[in-house]
């Protein structure tokens, strides 16, 4: 019981320290959500590249793979485990095999309520 | 009113510090929902001892959802008013983007409209983080012959 309180505790910490930085870039800098999003991503497959994912991951949990430099790193990680099965087409095909539940589900979901939410707010 | 007046009043009701209100916001926020991550992770790979991976799936799959239908409700954006990068950061962001562009678009026809604007975020995003990951393909395909 003890591991998954401090387990949840520190997936909080580390969530929470991730998110830090992006309110300081959208307070100080006006920079669009979009382009934190496109950073983070690009964030996340660097530190995965460069190994520092990992300790991260290690350290955090769900507080490293929840961001969206979870996404990122899972980029990568699909990219390095396809290049090391299928070679050079793994470079091509990695990607997309590791995101492509998560991209599906919001984009199947945002097509769903487009439809259905498209009345609702004709009503009002 | 005579300007000194004026300037108190200004700091009276201005919040002291916005960036850093915004800022605990988003630690909390951020931190909330990567710790509901790792509940529902605990829930698939302890308790119904599902592999590591797929229960990874499982936390963004549920999270995506869960986004998916507070923006469909309406409900996302007045967290994510007051939340700011706690709710972009993590997986919701991306989520609560891809639903609400689609949702906002929907007048403009459903090709064109939805199937176009869909991609209005997400879309930079998947771009970059493929290219991103296809460099780095690259790179370790290279490292594999040195």
């Amino acid at each position: 019981m003890n591991d998954i309180i401090s387990s949840v505790l520190l997936a909080f910490i580390g969530g929470g320290i991730i998110c830090i930085p992006a309110q300081l870039l959208i307070d100080l800098t006006r920079l669009t959500p979009a382009k934190i999003l496109v950073l983070y991503v690009c964030l996340g497959v660097l530190l995965y590249g460069t190994g520092i994912y990992d300790y991260i991951f290690e350290l955090f949990g769900r507080g490293a793979s929840v961001p969206l430099i979870g996404f990122g790193a899972n980029i990568g990680k699909g990219v390095k485990e396809a290049v090391e099965n299928e070679g050079f087409l793994g470079i091509l095909s990695g990607g997309l095999t590791a995101a492509s539940a998560g991209i599906s589900l919001s984009l199947l979901l945002g097509l769903l309520f487009s439809v259905i939410f498209k009345t609702r707010q004709k009503r009002m | 009113m005579d300007i000194s007046l004026k300037k108190e009043l200004i700091k009276k009701y201005s919040p002291k510090s916005p960036v850093l209100k915004d800022v605990i916001f988003a630690f909390f926020v951020g931190g909330f929902i990567c710790s509901l991550g790792e509940i529902i992770f605990y829930f698939f790979n302890s308790l119904l001892s599902v592999s590591e991976d797929t229960s990874s799936i499982a936390v963004t799959l549920i999270l995506i959802f869960i986004a998916a239908v507070l923006t469909g409700f309406g409900i996302f954006d007045n967290i994510a008013k007051y939340a700011g990068a706690g709710t972009l950061v993590p997986v919701t962001g991306f989520s609560n983007a891809v639903v609400s562009e689609a949702m906002d678009s929907s007048s403009e026809g459903l090709i064109l409209g939805v199937g176009a604007k869909i991609f209005n975020i997400a879309g930079p995003v998947i771009l970059f983080g493929l290219c991103s990951g296809i460099l780095y393909g690259i790179i370790y395909y290279i490292s594999l012959f040195i």
